[in-house]
């Protein structure tokens, strides 16, 4: 996988077409302006060298022609540095959109399974990463091919077989590119894979802290970190020995390269057989002629953890999203699950078996069974957060497979077992996709669930500081809200009162009880007196239903 | 003086003593590399200037020598000196890597500056990785750019002092006030940068870790928006650095033209005066012109010194913020033997708060007793936890282990003695093995199993096809949340510390399971020290004392039989709880439902 250009970074860049043009322009322009004043330095020191006569009046035009093109070129080089800089960030932004939304249409299940930390480290520095690349390697690709060619036209105006010898040792520039190249390659992906590695288990040692410190290991970790860091660098080196390498060898050539062609330009200058005008620009082109391919190469390098990085973004973007349709969901009545298997990577028993379950309209169902049954599975099918191997979700048997996934979930609130928070006030939290929700019904949400008047407390990210009951029971907050103003039927709840004390349970249970009879409600509870509430208890064992009980006292008239 | 070595940056560079021969080393090279590309400038022109005249091919000998030499030379010497400072720098940060992880230790979980979590990791490897630039990027170029300018000029000034004088002005223009002006403009943009990269991390881990609450509660597209405007931020920071980068190109390449065309204007005229020939401008001009490459890297440098210093800042705001728990300077070791722990009149104050959140709390935890801590949540159980593990320091009164103030032993000893496990304690993505042996790595399989038994694992993990070697996922990912409980419970067995704190443990198992469990851990932790945080009331009975906490004080203890025959909060509590547990255990009529039995044949 060592190819100069990948075609899919390519087809990104047509989001810069503008830019890379422009600084391909200028690039070419520069080049212009360098052979000019290569032109004109060597006449000014040619008659001065020669003409004793020429003074400061006589080579006045010169000079100030020299003066004219050294301005230019600050002109462009300050020009240049602002495409470059644009040719990377449209491309980063759109990739940032796009890797961000295709992530999240991964769904959380997918995302449950990938090292957030790495995620992330793709999403914000991962993609910085990608500026050499579109920003200098793209424009000096295209440099690398017409500048020599401009060179060496100049150069053969003036010495046609100084041309000529330096037309054929360029070829074996790029040549030794592509051997060194093929073999960096590898290793470069090697070194990103450990650099990822690394911020993930910064992100984990960190989160797991405070459990190392009561165990004593935290001390012990920062070993841990330091032996990180340390095969870090062994691994960088040995990329780098040979990266550099391939510079030298490039710039040795050019260098012998260069002394070819100065040796033999130095013999004619002796013999007489060249005026030292047309010798000194050619020692001022020979070095111009081989530049741009050589500053390829370096690019090349540069530009590396970019190639490396798109790998992982390619390898984002093209994981196939799970298959939903775009229909809106209409009618309602019971909702269905008919047959549904999960099975999870790296399981042989499956999560949920054939699973059958009705829930009829305004129901109170409990699941329970033991942990890891697969109740939490059942919910995420019920989110269609997951799709199932086999079986449907159905609503008033209308299969919901050909709807918009999203559209279904504004029908639903839903409890997470660890609801995440934001950073920002109570009411925002409470307020989640209903940034319109009346303040009324956000204060009476949250004096459902016991927690009056907080709406303007403020909170950290992820709602640090908070215990896990008020978590809980803020989140509880957000599922009412929904089930309020936006009206949701499903109430999907996934153990509404773990971690509660009793009297908050208690208050729980009470909001629970109160709510109208147009919401299906399913609750994973370990809670015996909220399963004792329900309508139907259903026990979820090893991702089977074993039992299907209706309490008689409870079943609804 | 003092105050150099006060500021952030020169605090920071002291990170770097243990590899300053390498740097050195690395700088060194650097003056050679350029020496040599000044050098061969030089020494060409001559050649090229000389061969003009038409002298014997032998009188150039020495000088073509001297072109390849020097071209040989500065390859390899660039290739050696890029090795050596990258091998410096990475060095460097692998050592400033555990000195921040070191710092940040004493810090959690109570006395972090104000930063989430998405914030530290952008600390972390953000302004670690900036401090890669410090010393790959800053240090050398000045020292280059010194000792090539002086011999460069000095050599002009010999050939021709007023050309030696248009060359150092234009090196002392091109190497200060260029970087200078890059500097000014880019502090801007400096300033915002950090900050903007922050918001954008932040918002991508919101994003990203929230993912499932956002896309369930229809706010995924928000959170997007929220990602792309920070982008947009940094979009916007980035076109600043742009054009600094821009000036600074442009800027560059004017004075390098500026001093060729100088000595050009000193020369000419020396020339037509004869004060010089035409040989010595060749050369004079081609050094001048060779020149403009040492001080090319000034701007980048002095860019990467002003990103590098504000890293620093906030790097060091972490080093230097003060540990919310300090360890004594000569600690006391801890005696012998079983130890009990007595806690006397303890208060605790959060900064802000109303009330204090401990407020005259005693506790007796002889040596083999087992206590069980309850209240309503927000009594103060958790912060009493975190004042007996020493991660919160109490406002007043005393914890006293064994008879020593916990206050003037070393946290780590005190730890040694009293652990457990915690709440949401982390699950590490790495086996379910790795995450048990972090609380005793020496542990044998026999023990293993056993706290794995006691915590009602084992034969889950059995059952996996991976056994103990299945990954835990992220953060327990894979695990179920009442896996994930009970393994940091196993965890906590397994340390077998001797005074054990287990805050909720069954937290998340069923009602079956969570009693199951409990009966098992009162067996395996007969005759220890154990002090329990629960909610669930039912089965305290094997406990010898219950302490129940309300808003701060203990409001009622003694053992659970007895609180349950008189009135107060526990027997409210347990009453509340009871009417539950009944109601899950009346009968329910076991029909296997039509629904159920229906298709595909069902069992």
């Amino acid at each position: 996988m060592s190819r100069p250009l990948d075609p899919r970074l390519l087809r990104e860049a047509r989001g810069a077409r503008t830019a890379v043009v422009a600084a391909v322009v200028l690039g070419l322009v520069t080049t212009g302006l360098v052979l000019v004043q290569a032109g004109l330095l060597a006449r000014v020191l040619a008659r001065a060298l020669l003409d004793r006569d020429a003074g400061l009046a006589e080579l006045g035009p010169e000079l100030a022609a020299l003066a004219v093109v050294m301005a230019a070129r600050a002109a462009v080089s300050w020009a240049q540095a602002l495409v470059q800089a644009r040719c990377a960030a449209d491309v980063r932004s759109t990739l940032r959109r796009r890797l961000v939304r295709h992530a999240q249409a991964l769904g959380p299940s997918w995302l449950a399974g990938e090292r957030g930390g790495e995620l992330t480290a793709l999403v914000t520095r991962g993609l910085d990463a990608l500026d050499p690349w579109f920003g200098r390697y793209l424009p000096q690709l295209v440099l690398a091919v017409l500048v020599p060619i401009a060179v060496l036209v100049r150069m053969a105006t003036v010495d046609p077989l100084s041309a000529l010898v330096v037309g054929l040792t360029i070829p074996l520039i790029p040549v030794f590119m592509v051997l060194v190249g093929l073999h960096t390659q590898q290793r470069t992906e090697r070194s990103y894979d450990r650099m990822a590695a690394l911020s993930g288990h910064f992100l984990d040692s960190m989160r797991g802290l405070p459990t190392l410190r009561v165990h004593g290991r935290a001390a012990g970790h920062a070993g841990s970190v330091r032996r990180a860091g340390e095969a870090l660098r062994r691994s960088t080196m040995q990329t780098l020995r040979v990266a550099f390498l391939s510079a030298l060898v490039l710039e040795l050539l050019a260098t012998l390269s260069v002394a070819l062609v100065a040796v033999q330009v130095g013999l004619r200058l002796v013999h007489g057989d060249l005026p030292y005008e047309s010798a000194l620009l050619v020692l001022l082109l020979a070095p111009e002629a081989y530049l741009p391919l050589r500053r390829v190469g370096a690019e090349h390098h540069a530009s590396q953890d970019g190639a490396a990085a798109a790998e992982r973004v390619f390898a984002v973007l093209e994981t196939p999203l799970p298959a939903a349709g775009a229909a809106p969901v209409t009618g309602g009545g019971t909702t269905t699950l008919e047959g549904v298997t999960v099975r999870l990577p790296g399981r042989d028993a499956p999560v949920l078996d054939d699973v059958h379950l009705e829930l009829r309209r305004g129901e109170r169902v409990a699941l329970v069974g033991p942990s890891g049954a697969g109740k939490s599975v059942l919910l995420d099918v019920l989110l269609r957060f997951r799709v199932p191997q086999q079986g449907r979700l159905l609503l008033g048997g209308d299969d919901l497979g050909a709807t918009d996934p999203r559209a279904w979930r504004a029908r639903v609130a839903w409890l997470p077992q660890s609801p995440h928070l934001l950073a920002g006030t109570v009411a925002d939290n409470v307020r989640l996709g209903l940034p319109a929700a009346p303040p009324a019904a956000v204060a009476s949400a949250l004096a459902a669930v016991g927690l009056p008047g907080t709406e303007d407390v403020q909170l950290a990210e992820d709602g640090a500081g908070l215990s896990a009951g008020q978590r809980r029971r803020l989140a509880l907050a957000r599922a009412l809200l929904r089930v309020e103003v936006l009206g949701a039927s499903l109430l999907l709840l996934d153990e509404p009162t773990e971690s509660l004390d009793a009297a908050s349970a208690a208050v729980v249970r009470a909001a629970l009880a109160d709510l109208p009879r147009t919401v299906t409600v399913v609750a994973a509870t370990h809670d015996a007196g909220l399963a004792g509430a329900a309508d139907r208890i259903v026990r979820v064992d090893a991702g089977r239903l074993v039992e299907d009980g209706v309490r008689a006292a409870a079943v609804p008239a | 003086m003092t105050r150099l070595r006060r500021d952030p940056l020169w605090r920071v560079l002291a990170l770097a003593a243990p590899v300053r021969s390498r740097l050195l080393l690395a700088a060194l090279l650097a003056v050679v590399t350029v020496g040599c590309a000044v050098a061969l400038a030089g020494v060409s022109g001559w050649l090229l200037a000389t061969a003009a005249g038409q002298p014997p091919v032998r009188s150039l000998a020495v000088a073509v020598v001297g072109v390849r030499a020097f071209g040989l030379a500065r390859g390899v010497s660039r290739y050696v000196e890029r090795l050596a400072g990258h091998d410096a720098a990475l060095r460097v940060l692998s050592g400033t890597r555990s000195d921040v992880w070191t710092a940040l230790e004493p810090l959690v979980p109570a006395g972090l500056p104000g930063s989430g979590r998405g914030d530290l990791l952008e600390r972390l490897v953000g302004d670690v990785d900036a401090l890669q630039d410090l010393y790959l990027r800053a240090l050398a170029p000045p020292v280059v750019s010194a000792a090539i300018g002086v011999l460069a000029v000095g050599f002009s000034v010999w050939l021709l002092p007023f050309a030696g004088l248009a060359l150092a002005l234009g090196l002392v223009v091109a190497g200060t006030a260029v970087p200078a002006a890059v500097v000014l403009v880019d502090r801007r943009a400096a300033r915002h940068r950090a900050p903007a990269r922050s918001r954008l991390t932040a918002a991508t881990v919101e994003a990203l870790a929230g993912a499932a609450d956002l896309e369930a509660h229809g706010a995924a597209d928000a959170a997007l928006e929220r990602v792309l405007s920070a982008d947009e931020q940094l979009r916007s920071t980035g076109r600043s650095a742009a054009r600094a980068a821009g000036l600074a190109e442009g800027l560059q390449v004017l004075a390098g033209g500026l001093v060729v065309l100088a000595v050009l204007l000193a020369g000419v005229p020396a020339v037509a005066a004869g004060t010089v020939d035409g040989v010595t401008l060749a050369v004079l001009v081609l050094v001048a012109w060779a020149c403009q490459e040492v001080t090319a890297p000034l701007p980048d440098a002095a860019r990467a010194l002003v990103s590098a210093r504000a890293a620093a800042v906030r790097l060091l705001e972490l080093l230097d913020a003060p540990a919310p728990v300090p360890d004594p300077l000569a600690p006391r070791p801890l005696p012998e033997g079983p130890l009990g722990v007595v806690v006397r009149e303890l208060v605790v104050r959060y900064p802000g708060a109303a009330r204090p959140a401990l407020d005259g709390v005693d506790l007796d935890l002889p040596p083999g007793r087992r206590v069980a801590l309850v209240g309503p949540s927000g009594s103060g159980k958790s912060t009493l936890v975190d004042v007996l593990l020493r991660f919160r320091e109490p406002t007043s009164g005393s914890v006293l282990l064994g008879g020593v103030d916990v206050r003037t032993c070393a946290q780590d000893d005190v730890r040694r003695v009293v652990s457990g496990c915690l709440q949401g304690a982390h699950v590490f993505a790495t086996t379910l093995h790795d995450n048990l042996l972090l609380a005793r790595p020496a542990a044998g399989a026999v023990e293993v199993e056993a706290a794995a038994r006691a915590a009602g694992l084992a034969e889950w993990a059995r059952s996996l096809p991976q056994g103990w070697q299945t990954p835990a996922g992220e953060a327990g990912a894979l695990l179920s949340g009442g896996q994930a409980q009970r393994l940091s419970l196993a965890r906590a067995l397994l340390a077998d510390p001797p005074v054990l704190l287990l805050d909720e443990p069954t937290a998340g198992l069923d009602r079956e399971l969570a009693d199951a469990v409990m009966a098992d851990v009162l067996r395996a932790t007969r005759g220890h020290t154990v002090l329990l945080v629960t909610h669930r009331l039912a089965g305290l009975d094997e406990f010898d004392e219950v302490v129940v906490l309300d808003a701060g004080r203990v409001v009622q203890r003694g053992p659970a039989r007895e609180l349950r025959a008189v009135p107060g909060l526990f027997r409210e509590l347990h009453q509340a709880e009871q009417a539950a547990d009944a109601l899950l255990s009346l009968p329910w009529p076991q029909r296997p439902s039509a629904r159920t039995a229906e298709p595909q044949g069902r069992r």
